[in-house]
């Protein structure tokens, strides 16, 4: 083992390896501990039962435990802690662990595994966890002696929330939580084989500030790392010195207020005119904690038609370099490397004309793609969210699910703080939505929780209206109810010639009725008059949880939009128009 | 074009099917993975044969060393180095083949080291391309089996790849 972990002097008697994990978790000051029990965890909930150090909540299905903790880190910064039996409870998990991956969630899974004698014996409820999740885990680990146990949960929490973070699982055999061992947590790790960069070059750093400080048509392009590595400030403070334009990905929205005039919107498939023609026209682009995923940039060819400098700052060298080549990359903990650039912009003059850049810009803005044409008679989706951002004064945690209702979320509410927009930006999982809205409860007990989702994707995970019952989380669910998988419908309608091949919504339960079966409450607002003050109603309702079924208009698409596979010189704006090529 | 890989990596349980699921999660060739404990037993050495764009070179690496269990990552082709592979060849060596097998042998200074009736196994170190011309250089139908261990690679001179 590589571990020169120092012992701490706790040189009580020997403990059982169920014992060991509980105090573990307690050094680690977890709060919450998100799981469901079942035979290869017993020693374990046996402790849990036993102790108050962290408290268990017990979810309805192991997919919305991993999604709950993910969304708990995602709110407050801390790992996020789930717990699972062998087999099926740790498949369940699976789905979990792979939306934390891809959005670099640090979370720590801890499953149970059958014990050590019977494993390849198919035994029941075996499954090889470590394979199953290898391709989706930052690292994962299976623990065969009880001596291991605590040195691999601390690497577990140390390799989570370090360097690029992400899931971590330590799959326990049930015979080595019943095991006796001595009790011992490291106080540090230090592995010869993980050594995450923290520091960015400074000679690089240099070289970009030059760049930046000649650039004519400067460009800040922001993603989830920046969130992640709560390097927003510092990106507030290198924005507003520069006066440069901001844009932002689906996931780095709130890293940079929103509501700012140098924010230009979010870029990409669903993104605003003006930040996908100022990506795109850009003479030198500083990226920060961003991927340019195809989601964002699309086709990279279009993208590197035009020519432009590039500065990319990322905590993960593999993220550089990997769709488009770096001009400039600066590997480092983003909070860092920002700091010391607004430290080395202190003594530089930042007075670079921009204006006509600027004067560029609000050319585009002024073709307002963010626009739709509201009703009297029909719910607009867009109109909801809208109202829904007045009444919570945009401070809101507002959770999502994944299809057109995620988009207008991430459109028309104007997100001023990081850590508050959560959403599965990269796996896409359909059904986090309301396990999100517990994590953030959980995370934030007094705060204002939104989720917002359609009748597809809440049906995903709607056991857990009954967790939210158990534990009064008095979250409000914002469904956009289209009868239809509105996203599927919108491609089927673009590039399928109307072949609406499954994706209407059918047999659907009276949501109201249902939600009120748990002992919440249920609204359904199908009239746009009705819709502010049912959101006015519904939050005042403070310790309530709201269902709030609004029955929308069924034919309103997302716009503006990018083709799969498009650049983004080749956006579309609305209904029946051609591309939009730049002029 | 062809790149030879050396990585040194924790000897832990499943570190092998990192590094090979790694290959095929992201759709990279391998055309030899070699890999055995190194002086100190809890180290392994791998030698991994691949080939693809400078970008795709370049991505392999920074992914082989994004993986926990890696220490360090090697790429041969950015200097000078050694290669070698060890190849068994077993082939048919009837009366009127038996002197052409041995004399084959020799000029390629490969060893026998098994003689049966009808057949020699032959052992025969090298670069893969060396294997490849011994392979190309017999009859086809006196090959009764081959067995190649993939390459091993090592930097010339003072290029060590050492904790």
């Amino acid at each position: 083992m590589d571990s020169q972990a120092k012992k701490t002097t706790d040189t009580n008697a020997p403990i059982t390896g169920a014992e060991i994990v509980i105090r573990c978790l307690n050094e680690e000051k977890v709060k919450f501990v998100f799981g469901y029990p079942g035979g290869a965890v017993l020693h374990i909930y046996d402790e849990i039962y036993k102790q108050n150090g962290f408290k268990h909540i017990l979810v309805r299905h192991e997919q919305a435990a991993v999604h709950a903790a993910d969304a708990y880190s995602r709110a407050t910064g801390l790992v996020g802690v789930a717990l699972v039996t062998s087999g099926p409870g740790a498949t369940n998990a699976v789905t979990g662990i792979a939306t934390a991956y891809m959005d670099s969630i640090p979370i720590v899974v801890i499953s149970g595994q059958v014990p050590v004698p019977a494993i390849g014996m198919d035994a029941f409820q075996e499954v090889d966890m470590v394979g199953v999740t290898r391709p989706c885990v930052k690292h994962n680990f299976l623990v065969k002696d009880v001596k291991d146990i605590a040195a691999t949960i601390k690497k577990a929490f140390y390799i989570a929330a370090t360097g690029r973070p992400g899931p971590v699982v330590v799959d326990i055999p049930k015979d080595i939580t019943a095991h006796l061992g001595d009790y011992f947590y490291p106080k540090s790790v230090e592995m010869r084989s993980y050594n995450p960069v923290l520091k960015g070059h400074s000679g690089q750093i240099k070289k970009a500030i030059k760049l930046l400080l000649e650039a004519k048509r400067p460009m800040i392009y922001t993603g989830g790392g920046l969130v992640l590595g709560d390097g927003a400030p510092e990106l507030v403070k290198l924005a507003r010195t520069l006066g440069y334009p901001v844009t932002s990905t689906l996931m780095g929205l709130g890293g940079y207020p929103a509501s700012d005039p140098q924010f230009v919107g979010m870029l990409g498939m669903h993104g605003s005119y003006e930040a996908n023609m100022a990506m795109q026209n850009c003479d030198v682009l500083i990226a920060v904690g961003a991927r340019f995923d195809d989601r964002v940039i699309g086709d990279p060819k279009d993208f590197l038609s035009k020519k432009r400098t590039i500065i990319h700052i990322d905590v993960d060298p593999s993220s550089i370099s990997k769709r488009v080549k770096v001009d400039v990359p600066i590997v480092g903990h983003v909070q860092s490397v920002l700091a010391e650039m607004n430290e080395a912009l202190a003594s530089e003059k930042t007075t670079n004309d921009i204006s006509a850049w600027w004067k560029q810009i609000d050319e585009w803005r002024g073709v307002k793609s963010m626009v739709y044409q509201n009703s009297t008679t029909v719910i607009k989706p867009q109109y909801v969210i809208e109202k829904l951002w007045e009444v919570t004064k945009g401070d809101a945690y507002v959770t999502s699910d994944v299809g057109q209702h995620q988009m207008w979320a991430a459109q028309y509410y104007k997100f001023d703080k990081p850590r508050r927009w959560i959403n599965s930006g990269g796996l896409g999982t359909m059904g986090v939505g309301l396990p999100y809205a517990m994590g953030c409860q959980f995370a934030d007990k007094d705060a204002q929780v939104a989720c917002v989702t359609g009748e597809g994707s809440i049906q995903m995970n709607i056991q857990e209206l009954s967790t939210c019952a158990q534990y009064g989380l008095p979250i409000k669910v914002i469904m956009l109810n289209n009868r239809y998988l509105g996203m599927v419908r919108q491609w089927q309608e673009f590039f399928y010639e109307n072949r609406y091949s499954e994706s209407y919504m059918d047999s659907l339960p009276d949501f109201v009725k249902l939600a009120e079966s748990y002992g919440h409450v249920g609204m359904k607002i199908t009239n746009p008059a009705d819709v502010e003050g049912a959101l006015k109603e519904a939050f005042a309702k403070k310790d309530k949880f709201v269902f709030m079924d609004f029955i929308t208009d069924q034919d309103e698409n997302v716009f503006p939009m990018i083709a799969a596979g498009k650049g983004l010189s080749e956006m579309v704006l609305k209904k029946d128009n051609k591309e939009r090529h730049e002029d | 074009m062809k790149h030879i890989i050396s990585i040194l990596i924790e000897n832990e349980a499943g570190a092998l099917s990192r590094v090979a699921g790694l290959f095929s999660a992201r759709g990279y060739n391998i055309e030899s993975l070699t890999v055995a404990a190194t002086e100190d037993a809890t180290m392994s050495r791998m030698t991994i044969v691949t080939s693809g764009s400078d970008e795709v070179i370049e991505q392999i690496i920074k992914q082989l060393n994004k993986l926990i269990d890696v220490i360090k990552v090697l790429d041969l082709n950015d200097g000078k180095y050694i290669e070698r592979e060890l190849m068994l060849v077993k082939v048919k060596a009837t009366a009127a083949f038996r002197d052409e097998m041995k004399r084959m042998c020799d000029i390629f200074r490969g060893r026998i080291i098994d003689v049966a009736d009808g057949s020699f196994t032959i052992e025969l170190t090298g670069s893969g391309t060396k294997l490849d011309a011994f392979i190309e250089s017999l009859d086809k139908t006196a090959i009764l089996e081959t067995v190649r261990t993939g390459a091993s690679g090592i930097g010339r001179g003072d290029r060590i790849l050492k904790l």
